[in-house]
């Protein structure tokens, strides 16, 4: 019976206890907009190398499928475990602040640093996500 | 009653449950088997690995020794890990050597120049464990020559510490471990070793389409590795160091394949460690336990 119970302790204490708390699917999310405002000014200036490659949404997208849908939500509405990033906040922040975000993550909210995909995905997961309320589809499926 | 409880059909029955609610997700793992860079697992994820490695032995037999992992991101900055060992020596035996619990911890919340990992493992293995996961002290070849009948006698309750140095520059991850491991009786004397690793993706930038060999699933690099000698005497005398070139390589559909060929670069090293291991990783693990276990909301 102890054995047991330690099962239950072990996995509910890893599984409950750590994980992130549940992040809002608002439109507006505050822990974004604070880490934008705590992006340094050089990573700020930062321009996107993709910006004018027609495919660079594409293959962001693909990217976004594999590595960030699964707390985001396929097409970023936010899911149960990250936001949304359809945010009004995350439109119109400039492309080196998201790149700031994605790199560093959000480490204390749950959101891991990314750091581990080269640089030019992170660029193109970028370019994915500010294609989505733009006039060009969402094509990466 | 008690006994069904006990029964080990149980625990394995519930985890394999819990892994079918999951969802795989695809990974980005880098080639490295006995070095570690700065990345931890993602929060929730659980990765599931199993790893082999077969090795030369003069003077002995030739053995093949394999191990499971259990990977859980716990949080952003915690990762722990459980490792069931066990091994085959060719014209001698197959055993169960021991298990082992790692965890690693983040201690800086953003990016720097060079980043910094804490890594502490308990661990519970017989003299008979052939897995090589590291090299310290001074270990050498001929301290696996013995049958397992004589090495299973011996218990090792160890602790390991480790900092795990790692950059990323320009698509290469460079990474340092240095690591000290003490056997937990009284008498022995903390032993230390290394392990340097650099690696990079054959291609930076992901194509638009979904694709199984593309330049950019292969992530080719190589590790160093080996022993430095112990308290009483430290250094390179009768230690063992390893080159090992490493690829891995990572599916769309979440797998990932490793193959790192390792060469003894002393005498007292053995002439080959053949390792390679497959991994998957299961997203939302952690929710689902938590749904099931009553776990914080």
């Amino acid at each position: 019976m102890r054995m047991h119970a330690s099962y239950m302790v072990l996995l509910g204490a890893l599984a409950g206890g750590c994980l992130p708390a549940q992040q809002p699917k608002s439109r507006h999310y505050d822990p974004l907009i604070q880490v934008l405002q705590k992006v340094p000014e050089k990573a700020r200036a930062k321009n996107n190398p993709f910006q004018n490659d027609p495919e660079a949404a594409a293959a962001g997208g693909k990217l976004f499928e594999q590595h960030c849908a699964e707390c985001h939500g396929q097409m970023a509405e936010g899911g149960k475990r990250g936001p949304s990033l359809e945010a009004e906040e995350l439109q119109h922040a400039r492309p080196g602040e998201i790149f700031w975000i994605l790199t560093n993550g959000i480490v204390r909210r749950g959101m891991p640093s990314w750091s581990k995909l080269p640089e030019p995905q992170r660029w193109q997961i970028i370019m994915f996500l500010q294609s989505l309320n733009g006039p060009e589809p969402r094509s990466h499926s | 009653m008690t006994g069904s409880l006990l029964n080990p059909g149980k625990p394995i029955f519930l985890f394999l449950a819990l892994l079918s609610f999951t969802r795989i997700s695809s990974a980005q793992e880098s080639p490295y088997i006995v070095t570690y860079d700065h990345h931890l697992e993602e929060p929730g994820n659980l990765e599931v690995e199993y790893f082999s490695t077969f090795g030369t032995q003069r003077a002995g037999n030739d053995f093949h020794a394999y191990w499971m992992e259990f990977e859980y991101g716990a949080t952003a900055w915690w990762t722990t890990e459980f490792y069931l060992d066990a091994q085959t020596t060719f014209q001698d035996s197959s055993l169960f050597t021991g298990f082992r619990w790692e965890n690693r911890f983040r201690p800086l919340q953003t990016e720097h120049f060079i980043n910094p990992v804490i890594y502490i493992e308990y661990e519970n293995i017989s003299e008979a464990d052939k897995t090589i996961k590291e090299v310290e002290g001074h270990d050498v070849e001929s301290d696996f020559a013995d049958l397992n009948a004589a090495l299973r006698k011996e218990h090792d309750h160890e602790l390991e510490l480790k900092l795990i140095l790692s950059k990323d520059y320009k698509g290469w991850n460079f990474a340092l471990n240095p690591l000290a491991t003490k056997n937990l009786s009284p008498d022995d004397p903390w032993e230390f070793g290394y392990a340097i690793g650099i690696s990079r993706p054959l291609a930076l930038r992901a194509s638009p389409q979904p694709c199984r060999f593309c330049r950019e699933n292969f992530i080719v690099g190589a590790e160093l590795y080996g022993g430095l000698g112990d308290t009483q005497s430290f250094g390179l005398h009768e230690t063992s160091h390893y080159l090992a070139p490493a690829v891995a390589w990572n599916l769309p559909s979440g797998w990932t394949v490793r193959l790192s060929p390792g060469f003894g670069l002393n005498d007292t090293s053995h002439r080959l460690l053949l390792r390679w291991g497959l991994s998957r990783e299961f997203s939302g693990f952690g929710e689902i336990a938590r749904s099931l276990f009553g776990g914080r909301q």
